[in-house]
């Protein structure tokens, strides 16, 4: 200050009075945050839908060996199953991917690799979301001009 | 500025571990989880072609892969618990050694459940 005098002393810059704290100033956004609160409770969602899916589809009845189309067929004639596994495939991909991001992150330190390694997994997250959801909303269990015997009982009744 | 040479542990113990056997976990089953959602959407193909594929499911070097996708899967859900309970709860942090013997305990008596019933499913001839 150029007309600073020795009658009037310099007052040091204060802040306002209750100005809102900022722990940091940055323009990259909230992002990080999200992802780890997502973590959690798309985690903890999992758990319940995971435990139910692995329950019945491999522990009740004939476990592993019911599996076929019929079974399949069976469940997705229910809204009740399509949104389970709507449910359990988009947060279980969101999850992954973003679980597998962290660990490119961690380990790719070239620019390049990294950034290859993240579209590539961006790309197969998009692609496996995309078509297991139009699976679900397209399926039909009874497709006409198929034998019988492969079909969920409910077809041919 | 030069990184950590590779290889160096971290700080090993407990901690380290789980960390480790939760991203080892997880990764495994992401990379289940796209080849799971390419085998059921053989069912918009053909009802063969998704019991072809389903079959290669039911032999038992398959059954034996479900099993250890089943470890890996408890294992992550359990060890997540406890991370949330690290983050969230007050004494998260104190007891995040003792919480990680809780979940393998758990996980033991989840597999003790499972696997004699599955590996019977696997096994039995049928």
């Amino acid at each position: 200050m150029a007309e600073t005098t020795t009658e009037k002393p310099v007052t040091p810059d204060i802040e306002l009075p209750r100005a809102r704290y900022e722990r940091r100033k940055t323009t990259r956004g909230n992002y990080e945050l999200y992802s780890w609160v997502f973590m959690r409770a798309s985690g903890v969602l999992l758990i319940v839908l995971i435990f139910g899916h692995l329950f019945v589809n491999l522990l009740v009845g004939d476990g592993v060996h019911a599996i076929d189309f019929a079974f399949v067929g069976g469940k997705w004639s229910s809204p009740f199953w399509q949104v389970w596994d709507l449910l359990m495939l988009w947060l279980a991909m969101l999850h992954g991917t973003n679980g597998v991001r962290t660990v490119i992150n961690d380990y790719a330190e070239r620019d390049g690799v990294r950034m290859t390694l993240k579209v590539l997994l961006y790309l197969a997250a998009v692609v496996t979301v995309v078509l297991g959801t139009l699976v679900i909303f397209t399926f039909t269990p009874c497709p006409t001009g198929e034998p019988a015997d492969l079909l969920p009982a409910f077809c041919s009744a | 500025m030069p990184s950590a040479p590779a290889g160096t542990l971290y700080r090993g113990h407990e901690g380290m571990w789980s960390w480790v056997a939760h991203r080892v976990t997880g990764v495994l089953i992401f990379f289940f989880l796209l080849v799971h959602v390419l085998d059921t959407s053989l069912v918009r193909v053909s009802p063969e072609a998704y019991n072809d594929v389903i079959g290669t499911y039911k032999n038992p070097i398959m059954g034996l892969g479900e099993a250890g996708l089943v470890a890996a899967i408890v294992f992550h859900a359990f060890n997540g618990i406890r991370i949330i309970l690290v983050d969230f709860w007050a004494k998260g942090p104190k007891y995040q050694k003792r919480m990680l013997w809780i979940a393998l305990g758990l996980w033991v008596v989840a597999m003790a459940g499972f696997l004699p019933r599955h590996l019977m499913n696997v096994f039995g001839g049928n």
